[in-house]
């Protein structure tokens, strides 16, 4: 029997997804060379020190931006339903790799609802806090102490986006089939059946 | 302005491990006495001469702050405060105003570029402008509000307390040029002294609440004020009464980052080995038809 396959994603979220991902690499990589004099070095992939300074904010501007898009035709999906919390309740199983205790799930299940708004809302806390010290265009609207803080949380917000990105590119590798959601659009039946039933019976029809 | 083959470094910005410290050498410091200073700008004109500045021609706000603020071309700028700190008795206190060469830099710390801010171990802090990168985290880290971003060349700037001439024995310009002796410039030790006798001559004449101004909050200062009224600095145009590296700037420049570094690279690492134990989680029908895909 041929492999049957389920569409997930439109090519125009696909090239808007790797879109995001490109710029996420290139924000983060510029980024953290000012995060700790550890990761310096990363400077030297922009053309030094001041030419990471001045494309950071570009870099990320333009990922928000793409973001944007892909948030408005995914959210809809995200929203957290009171069956998420009981995939949350068995999250231990999911690490141990015993699928068959989890509850079924639809088109996302909780962990990447919750990575989705982990995502949006540290874009969002980005976004501010890096227009409030981005030099020389408006940082020097801001009060100082306002800079202080925009500073520190940008940084947080820069460690909770990587942190979620971790997670998320983890599993797309951990559970096999999914990476092929994104580079083809498409994912098998067996794969939606085992790891979204709900969205496989909403996509066929089929138990 | 560039680094100093003259001077050792004891503090380097953005760098984790220990500069050179096999050499001690004196740490020095300028006094800055409030109360012998006329007001007449000599020390402004000496720096803008010796450090080739020249800052635009301003415009008159009906003070005698000229310009009226620091800029990257005036690293230094005489404040003029109007006060009466007894009734109908009008003081005019004038501060110069600059940087205070922290014992622990705000402006350092705060740095993310390596060895764009280096604190000599004679105590000057300076910045070497050929490594800074314009991101204007040093005017978020200062206590004093000091340092100016360039809009020229997106350099910040602020005084350098002369290191090139004090690398080679000199003092800085601004004392050379004082006239009534109210800058002074040598070991911090001697000038501690000196500031100690000027407190007692100020208080015989009545200031009883007249002090030095050697902020410990920052690890006290390499420039260092004798001030008529040290119970209340603010009075000197707004000089802070305890002048501290803000926690925001300490909290996530000390413990955090390293912290969150190690977090981002746990992460990776902790996904690897579950990887390694757990296993991937693989549907079967996929297994049989790995020739499809």
């Amino acid at each position: 029997m041929a492999t049957r396959y389920l569409r997930r994603y439109e090519d125009r979220d696909r090239m808007n997804h790797w879109f995001i991902a490109l710029m996420f690499v290139l924000a983060g990589l510029s980024g953290l060379a000012f995060f700790h004099p550890s990761l310096y070095f990363f400077s030297a992939l922009f053309g030094g020190g001041v030419w990471t300074r001045i494309l950071h904010p570009f870099f990320g501007v333009v990922m928000v931006a793409a973001f944007a898009i892909l948030f408005f035709r995914l959210w809809r999906e995200n929203v957290i339903t009171p069956a998420d919390r009981e995939w949350v309740a068995h999250s231990g199983d999911m690490l141990r790799g015993n699928k068959a205790a989890m509850p079924p799930v639809g088109k996302y299940n909780a962990g990447q609802k919750g990575v989705f708004w982990l995502m949006s809302v540290c874009l969002l806390v980005l976004l501010v806090t890096g227009v409030m010290f981005w030099q020389p265009w408006f940082a020097n609207s801001f009060p100082i102490l306002l800079r202080r803080i925009a500073v520190v949380l940008h940084a947080a917000s820069a460690v909770g986006l990587i942190l979620g990105v971790i997670m998320h590119v983890y599993a797309a590798i951990w559970v096999k089939g999914t990476v092929r959601a994104m580079t083809r659009g498409t994912v098998t039946e067996g794969w939606a059946r085992q790891n979204h039933p709900l969205w496989h019976r909403e996509m066929t029809g089929k138990q | 302005m560039s680094s100093l083959q003259s001077l050792d470094i004891a503090k380097r910005s953005a760098t984790t491990t220990n500069p050179p410290q096999a050499r001690k050498t004196i740490e020095v410091a300028k006094l800055i006495d409030v109360s012998s200073c006329i007001g007449c700008k000599a020390c402004q004109v000496a720096c803008m001469q010796w450090n080739d500045l020249r800052d635009d021609v301003g415009e008159t706000h009906g003070t005698y702050d000229n310009p009226r603020d620091l800029t990257p071309q005036s690293w230094t700028v005489m404040r003029y405060s109007e006060v009466e700190v007894e009734k109908d008795r009008l003081e005019w206190l004038i501060r110069k105003d600059g940087c205070m060469h922290c014992e622990d830099p705000g402006c350092l710390k705060s740095c993310p570029a390596p060895g764009a801010i280096v604190k000599y171990s004679n105590g000057i802090v300076d910045f070497i402008s050929e490594h800074c990168v314009g991101c204007g985290n040093c005017v978020t880290g200062c206590p004093f509000d000091v340092p100016r971003l360039s809009k020229v060349d997106n350099k910040a700037y602020k005084c350098s307390l002369c290191s090139d001439r004090v690398g080679v024995g000199l003092e800085p310009a601004c004392a050379k040029a004082c006239p009534t002796g109210a800058i002074r410039f040598g070991t911090k030790e001697d000038m501690l002294d000196y500031g100690a006798e000027r407190v007692s001559d100020l208080k015989e004449r009545g200031y009883a609440n007249a002090g030095v101004y050697d902020p410990q909050g920052v690890g006290g200062t390499h420039v260092v004020y004798v001030l008529q009224h040290a119970d209340k600095p603010e009075i000197y145009h707004g000089l802070p009464a305890d002048p501290k590296i803000s926690p925001l700037v300490s909290l996530w420049k000390g413990a955090a980052k390293p912290l969150a570094v190690a977090a981002m690279v746990g992460a990776v690492v902790a996904g690897f080995f579950h990887y390694m134990k757990v296993g991937p989680v693989e549907s079967k029908d996929d297994a049989d038809n790995k020739a499809d895909a």
